[in-house]
């Protein structure tokens, strides 16, 4: 497209074709577009066929030509010959306010690296007072003083026992008949099949229960919270406790804190008699081995610190998974997309955590000789 | 309405903001009690940011906040193990409902937290604050399956569970039909009348301020500070503004049909 534009006093005079403006040669004509040598343009005039119906297209190559046009003394260019309606939407676009900038968004590396460095940090105190809330606030609670409803207790107690009770039950079972095949195959080979028993005996109280437990429990539970007190955050439910004086860290937090703390120990007795009893029939449908000498083998394979480790192990565990996805859920922004992030934060920073603080106890533990 | 020696609500020299940017400074405003004081503004002036230092979600950049004479920490509102009742109720622009919980449980759950007389009197108290905003015979119904405007109102009663002082409002008529919404202003001058309480609303909508607002505050996002103060239909007159007067005028647009005629304009 060529644009027809001569030169007309101390302006311009644009001929519109037939057609009005096609943007894409609009666009390639403006691109091209050679000026006259001049010292600059005091007005525009447009001929436009007499029946000219002008769309967005005309009105959006006009601002831009005019916004290119050199201008005589800095003055505005006066446009000559549109029509009203035409002229008033390029007046709405030349003065529209323009939206306030966004803050300029650091770039290079290293103002990336500080910034996320700063994020996390504030995380962890953010955490670390978390924590100190909970503990602080903990004696109220054991007193009946602190600002809980009763309903919301039983809710999470239900909700982190009684129903995950299947599908803790199921992982455990599958992980002990897991660890049983595994060890059939190697220590009948050495004719010690019966240390089975001492395997699946230790490796499940001492590790697998407690860990798996809380796995389960974080993909479950930590996760439900998470999602529940995001969802809250978004609908300003939380600003609605604390504009009336119920802290969310004592309403919320602190009953899933006792609730995985105490229920986790529990969960953990259940898991580990869950994963015995997988143990325990691979052994006697594979290996031949009796019910009494299994049960006997693991009684006396199991010391009592092993059972201490994985209780405490179990008690730790619950209250991270519990703390973990309340804070994912508090720290969470207000749109549904913030909830999605904050469960699967919760998640993944429990599962990590969990995995972190157990190979913790198997250093102290060595440390220690138990 | 005016005229006590300490204004219920006192805010001097306050700057708001978000980490340490400040949105608006140097807001200083003594409401009265009794009165109904909106806080206006363009989009994005600040004014919820104003509504949120006030009720303590946030806090001020610089300045103090009183209630009374007092700070909220000394009025009761802390987050540490001993706090009280706050000295407001608030309503939030969704209503921020708790949704696990039915109406009758929204309501009774800050008698619950604060006070320490018998539960039973509670539930009576509670329903009769759902009667008060129109919601008798819905106390079992659980906020997902309430109207909008059956939300706001149930918001209001749970705002006004504990009986405060001051009552803030954020943006009460946004998402509301006309009808509801000329419904909810006429409950509130109600309240104000019949329980003497100051009411402090963030508000876009000028049919509302007109008919509701003794006075108001004007925070301009362009300047970052207050510019104009004073009832609405004055301001609507004489502010120092011209932004402020072409505001509160704005109540409908006229258009004129568009000609083929000429006219310059300028780029």
């Amino acid at each position: 497209m060529n644009l027809d534009l001569k030169r007309e006093d101390d302006g311009l005079v644009l001929s519109v074709p037939d057609g009005g403006m096609d943007p894409a040669g609009a666009t390639k004509a403006l691109d091209g577009l050679s000026l006259p040598d001049t010292d600059g343009i005091s007005r525009l005039r447009i001929e436009a066929p007499e029946n000219w119906k002008w769309g967005t297209g005309d009105a959006a190559f006009l601002a831009a030509l005019l916004q290119r046009l050199p201008k005589k003394d800095g003055d505005p260019v006066a446009l000559e010959g549109v029509p009203k309606d035409l002229a008033k939407l390029l007046e709405l676009a030349r003065t529209a306010p323009a939206a306030k900038e966004a803050p300029q968004k650091p770039t290079g590396l290293r103002k990336h690296l500080g910034l996320w460095a700063l994020g996390e940090w504030a995380e962890i105190r953010a955490m670390l007072t978390l924590i100190g809330e909970v503990v602080l606030r903990l004696p109220r609670f054991l007193t009946g003083r602190a600002m809980v409803r009763r309903n919301e207790v039983i809710d999470v107690l239900a909700e982190s026992s009684v129903r995950a009770l299947a599908i803790v039950g199921i992982v455990n079972l599958l992980m002990g008949s897991i660890l049983a095949f595994v060890g059939a195959v190697q220590l009948k080979a050495f004719g010690a099949g019966l240390y089975v028993a001492d395997l699946v005996g230790i490796a499940s109280v001492r590790e697998l229960a407690p860990v798996m437990t809380a796995i389960v429990l974080a993909g479950r539970t930590g996760a439900s919270f998470a999602a529940r007190i995001a969802t809250m955050q978004g609908n300003e439910e939380i600003d609605a406790l604390t504009t009336l004086g119920v802290p969310p860290e004592e309403f919320l937090v602190l009953p899933r804190v006792v609730a995985l703390s105490l229920l986790m120990p529990l969960l953990y007795v259940y898991a580990c008699a869950l994963s015995l009893i997988g143990g325990l029939l691979v052994a006697t449908t594979m290996m031949d081995l009796t019910a009494t000498a299994y049960m006997v083998e693991t009684q006396g394979a199991i010391k009592s610190a092993n059972f201490v480790i994985g209780g405490l192990k179990a008690f730790v565990f619950g209250a991270m998974v519990a703390l973990i996805g309340c804070r994912c859920g508090l720290r969470a922004g207000r749109s549904a997309a913030d909830v999605g992030q904050a469960t699967t934060a919760a998640v993944v920073n429990a599962i990590v955590a969990i995995i972190a603080v157990d190979a913790l106890f198997a250093v102290c533990a060595n440390a220690l000789g138990v | 309405m005016a005229g006590q020696d300490t204004p219920r609500i006192a805010l001097k020299d306050v700057d708001i903001g978000y980490r340490g940017k400040p949105v608006q400074s140097g807001i200083s405003v003594d409401i009265a009690a009794g009165e109904v004081f909106a806080i206006v503004g363009d989009s994005g002036s600040g004014k919820s940011t104003l509504l949120k230092n006030m009720v303590g979600l946030l806090t001020p950049l610089k300045g103090s906040i009183r209630f009374d004479g007092k700070t909220l920490t000394e009025a009761g509102r802390t987050n540490d193990g001993g706090n009280g009742p706050p000295p407001f109720g608030i309503l939030f622009q969704g209503g921020a409902l708790w949704s696990s919980m039915t109406l009758l449980e929204n309501v009774m759950m800050p008698m619950e937290m604060h006070s320490h007389g018998d539960p039973a009197g509670y539930e009576m108290l509670a329903r009769f604050k759902l009667a008060l905003v129109g919601l008798a015979g819905h106390e079992e119904r659980y906020p997902a399956s309430l109207s909008g405007g059956m939300r706001k109102r149930a918001a209001l009663a749970r705002a006004l569970a504990l009986d405060p002082a001051v009552l803030f409002l954020d943006e009460p008529s946004a998402g509301l039909d006309p009808l509801s919404s000329r419904r909810l202003d006429e409950l509130v001058l109600s309240l104000r009348d019949g329980l003497g309480i100051t009411v402090v609303l963030v508000t876009h909508e000028l049919e509302s301020l007109y008919s509701i607002a003794d006075r108001m505050l004007f925070l301009d996002g362009e300047v970052h500070r207050p510019t104009a103060l004073g009832p609405p239909a004055e301001l609507a007159r004489n502010a120092d503004s011209d932004k402020v007067r072409e505001f509160l005028s704005r109540r409908g647009i006229s258009s004129s049909p568009s000609s083929s005629s000429s006219q310059e304009v300028h780029s």
